[in-house]
């Protein structure tokens, strides 16, 4: 299965997302519980989120408002009043028997996130987000009742979590789109610093709903049975998973025929280790959840001036930064596209160091090349980047006003890097002196005095005669960059008489 | 309880503190303040009064009287040495069996819960200790509250003090029990659709449902939770405010509950009131009504009137659906608040195994719940699970929310022209234990006059108001505005100041 293919075969792939994300708060959504990962199973618990009998939720602000945050980031509709309802089943993970969600009136609704392939292998595209809603997240069964082991194990840490469930809307034409909604969502929530987007711990879950529309034999439209698709455990899953899943259910349409007239949603999960989607049985009891508004949660209310607030306080966003980058420093949309999405961090680290040798594209070559290839080979964050912004903008500037030679520039930046230099002490411990244009023609007049006969032997049409010049420029100082030598020395025969 | 018979023989002998437990907790408060008595010595009077009345009442699902002598002994210890002891100072009180409370299991009157132990007090009992009360037993009651007799219980039987052949109500039935026999002075009950206000009536003592969300509910341990509602009985109505004025007030862990402040329920609850406007509604004096419970009515509010009330007729033509509307919601809510009860965390686990079973998990719900969950609780989680099934929810739940509101919009415009809304608490006094138990149908309808409060918010009061032929008590019932319980108490206080029903008692 090629997961690449950008050939959309005889048939539209249509196909919306449900991300969950875990909201970065330090306690829970109803009770003081911590949220920290990793904790041994059942110690962060209390009675609220145990569920035991008597207990009650109380909402946690903090909660709602970086749900707030995102949804308006997501230029959702924030309707004033929004309310808890209680979604009923019997699951071991549940120990309510039922999880505190909202239903029919969602904290936000109605909004769009736009994504852009900066290859452009698709164009500009607005997807629609269906709603955004606060739930309370399930704790973690260790093993499947299911299967019929008996000793299942249930570890509540997590029960209790504020989840925001996103949802766009079957807006998605590939799986290379849905992977880069993902990336862009995943930006969003990272700038808005709301969550913390790992998708190995759990606090980023995609469940993905695909189908595929084609023309029937009578030339009308027909749709394939919708598969909602879960277990995906990257966003490269997801992507191949989807790719996966459009070909089988178009391999199954040819042999069965069959239409979403016919088949009920059903859900697949993704191994990835066989690079397939398979059948899952259904959670038992899923078929109505008999939602009603939970009696012992009030409603909340959002005025108008509090989600202006929050506007107001959202600062700059990844679309707009990367317009921001594109005109202020000339930059084209696939090192914008490069820069932005490595963060807030970066894009600081990024300008710093532009505005400081004064040149946005060098300073992008620089970063999205050398520093990036660093980043991602050794791991770590710019924040931690032994070579501040003004030590790379310095360097870089040297290269661009000479003083600096270019040719052993990534010399001197790996000295910076690995043992931690200023430019100065790089120079220093390279042996470099600096030359400026200055010393450097001096340099050179000095070199064709002593010389004279390569003078004349270069005066005479041999070119190649100059090149004498440059080893011994090179003996003079070992800095000199030879094709500036080469230069200014031909301009000066030229001048002579 | 070993030590019982012990101290029964002692106490009969050292007449100085006999006849305590006819005190009321007022009296009682003002003798423990000033020395004349220990906080042991009344609790070793009333442990006399339990040995005595128990067997035959039942009030108790559990009962540790070393404990309540030990609470005893420290409050007398800490008064010794000087400490303010609060509000309710070395005062027994009985609590309820579906609050949560550390030192007592918490049962809920269920088989599903009968081994149960909470960790945590509800916030109530924690005002309780906190305010020196002593936590005087949990009391019987329907299997989680879901009854009006107590006989839903699935632990213990709770018999009528005035007759032992007769209910005492519910489903605080064991409270109303244990007030009524003089084995405690104060209790705490919870009232979701009467079941503080119909025991009273039962059992000839005082009872309020206060305002919803005036009384915290974190550790009532959920029927419905829209309507549950805790709140104090207790022989007469200025007791009432004293436990009250201990209980109330907001309670960050529930969000529900009301940030208003507390009045002094206590400091004013013997000002007569001056021109109480008083509305009675008609629909609560036709057939349906026993006849003397009609004519001990119609005595009180000529009581009333002797004091300067005026009585006008008023008209709650949606009222009339409460019943219905209850019926509705309130197995809604617990359709899904007792989810919970599914053998997995806590409660009754069925130990049968079938292995052969294509789904073991379903198979432990199924029976766990099944041997774990009484008839009426299995019945209304029923209904509400189809009121609440897609298809049936906009006719059900969604139609009963809208007329909850007419009752609700109805009874705050009421409140305009009348300060108060008297009437009947029950039909007719207790009935014969069994007489209703097959006939659920009747027994929804002993809620007729007391649902409304619950459905609106309101807080509601019954107060004894005369005695039966057959020598059963009869209670009236005063409903108020929403946070009008300091007006409802005086009210209250102002009947009983010309009447003596409430100190009428249970023959020994
Ligand atoms: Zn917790």
């Amino acid at each position: 299965m090629n997961s690449e293919r950008s050939d959309p075969g005889p048939y539209a792939i249509v196909i919306g997302l449900e991300v969950h994300v875990q909201l970065k708060t330090a306690s829970k959504l109803f009770c003081g519980c911590s949220t920290q990962f990793g904790a041994e199973p059942n110690t962060q618990t209390c009675p609220v989120c145990l569920g035991l009998p008597g207990s009650l939720p109380v909402m946690n602000r903090r909660a709602f408002e970086l749900a707030l945050r995102t949804a308006v980031a997501l230029q959702c509709q924030i309707p004033e009043y929004t309310k808890w309802d209680r979604k009923n089943y019997f699951y071991p993970d549940l120990p309510k028997g039922y999880q505190i969600s909202q239903f029919d009136l969602p904290m936000s609704h109605s909004g769009w996130l736009e994504i852009a392939d900066p290859k452009g292998e698709f164009p500009v595209r607005s997807i629609r987000i269906r709603r955004a809603h606060l739930e309370e997240d399930a704790g973690k069964s260790l093993h499947d009742e299911a299967s019929g082991k008996a000793d299942s194990r249930i570890d509540l840490n997590r029960t209790g979590t504020p989840l925001l469930e996103i949802v766009s809307e079957p807006d998605l034409r590939s799986p290379r789109e849905a992977r880069a909604y993902l990336n862009e969502l995943k930006l969003l929530l990272e700038y808005l610093e709301v969550s913390d987007c790992n998708m190995q711990e759990g606090s980023l879950r995609v469940d993905a709903n695909i189908n595929l529309h084609l023309a029937d034999a009578a030339g009308g439209m027909v749709a394939t049975p919708i598969v909602e698709v879960k277990n995906m455990n990257s966003f490269r899953a997801v992507e191949r998973a989807l790719a996966y899943e459009a070909e089988r259910q178009f391999a199954a349409w040819r042999e069965t025929g069959r239409t979403i007239a016919e088949v009920p949603k059903s859900t697949r999960g993704w191994d990835d280790q066989r690079q397939a989607t398979f059948a899952q049985r259904q959670k038992e009891e899923s078929s109505d959840y008999r939602y009603f508004p939970d009696p012992d949660l009030v409603p909340v209310t959002v005025s108008v001036s509090a989600v202006d607030a929050v506007r107001a306080a959202l600062g700059e966003l990844p679309a707009a930064t990367r317009q921001r980058l594109e005109s202020a420093y000339r930059l084209n949309a696939y090192d914008a596209d490069v820069i932005v999405n490595q963060g807030r961090q970066f894009i600081a680290y990024f300008e710093q160091v532009a505005q400081r040798c004064g040149d946005g594209k060098l300073a992008s070559n620089w970063v999205t090349q050398e520093v990036l290839r660093i980043l991602n080979s050794a791991g770590g964050t710019i924040d931690r980047f032994p070579i501040s912004a003004d030590g790379l903008g310095e360097l870089i500037e040297g290269v661009r006003g000479g003083q600096v030679p270019s040719s052993r520039s990534k010399e001197l930046f790996g000295a910076m890097f690995s043992e931690g230099l200023s430019l100065a002490a790089a120079l220093r411990k390279l042996g470099i002196q600096a030359l400026d244009a200055g010393a450097l023609e001096q340099l050179c007049r000095q070199l064709l005095t002593e010389n004279p006969r390569i003078v004349a032997d270069v005066k005479s049409g041999k070119a190649q005669a100059a090149g004498a010049l440059v080893g011994l420029a090179k003996k003079k100082n070992a800095n000199v960059n030879p094709a500036e030598v080469r230069e200014i020395c031909a301009r000066l025969i030229a001048e002579m008489p | 309880m070993m030590g019982l018979t012990f101290w029964f023989r002692r106490f009969s002998e050292n007449n100085a503190v006999a006849g305590l437990a006819r005190l009321d907790a007022i009296q009682l408060q003002q003798m423990l303040r000033t020395g004349q008595i220990s906080s042991l010595e009344l609790v070793d009077a009333l442990l006399e009064q339990y040995a005595a009345w128990e067997p035959r009442v039942g009030a108790f699902l559990n009962f540790r009287a070393d404990q309540a002598r030990d609470q005893a002994r420290e409050l007398d210890r800490r008064r010794s040495a000087g400490a303010d002891l609060g509000l309710l100072a070395g005062l027994p009180v009985s609590v309820k069996d579906i609050l949560c409370t550390v030192d007592y299991p918490t049962t809920c009157g269920s088989r599903m819960l009968r081994d149960y132990h909470s960790p945590f007090d509800a916030t109530v009992v924690a005002r309780i200790r906190d305010a020196g009360g002593i936590v005087f037993g949990k009391t019987n009651l329907d299997e989680f509250a879901m009854g009006s007799s107590t006989e839903n219980s699935a632990l213990a039987v709770t018999r009528n003090p005035w007759n032992t052949e007769h209910v005492p109500g519910g489903s605080s039935g064991g409270g109303a029990a244990s007030v009524s026999a003089g084995i405690c002075p104060l209790a705490i009950g919870t009232d979701t659709g009467g079941s503080i206000r119909q025991p009273a009536a039962f059992c000839g003592i005082s009872g309020l449902k206060p305002t919803y969300g005036r009384v915290s509910r974190y550790g009532l341990v959920a029927f419905a939770s829209s309507l549950d509602q805790a709140g104090p009985m207790a022989r007469s109505v200025p007791e009432l405010a004293l436990l009250l004025e201990a209980i109330a007030g907001h309670d960050p862990r529930d969000a529900t509950s009301a940030p208003n402040e507390v009045p002094s329920y206590s400091h004013t609850i013997a000002e007569p009131l001056r021109g109480l406007r008083i509305g009675i509604v008609p629909d609560h004096f036709d057939a349906g009504l026993d006849a003397e419970v009609d004519a001990a009515v119609r005595e009180a509010l000529g009581a009333f009137r002797a004091r300067g009330a005026t009585v006008r007729e008023i008209e709650l033509p949606a009222s009339r659906q409460a019943i219905a509307t209850y019926y509705v919601i309130a197995p809604c809510e617990a359709s899904s608040n007792l989810a919970r009860y599914d053998g997995v965390h806590f409660g009754h686990r069925s130990t049968e195994r079938d292995r052969t079973d294509e789904s073991p998990l379903a198979r432990l719900y199924c029976r766990s719940r099944a041997e774990g969950l009484g008839a009426e609780v299995k019945r209304r989680i029923m209904l509400g699970t189809y009121a609440l099934s897609s298809g049936y929810y906009e006719a059900y739940y969604l139609q009963a929310m809208r007329v909850r509101r007419l009752i609700r919009d109805e009874l705050l415009a009421a409140f305009q022209s009348v300060d108060v809304i008297v009437g009947p608490t029950t039909p007719a006094p207790a009935y014969r234990l069994g007489e209703k138990a097959n006939d659920p149908l009747s027994m929804y309808l002993e809620d007729l006059y007391t649902v409304s409060a619950n459905l609106a918010g309101i807080p509601a009061l019954s107060v004894p108001c005369g005695l039966s032929r057959s020598g059963l008590p009869i209670g009236l019932q005063i409903q108020a505005a929403p946070f009008a319980e300091e007006l409802l108490l005086r009210a209250g206080a102002m009947y009983q100041q010309v009447t003596d029903w409430h100190q009428r008692r249970p023959a020994a």
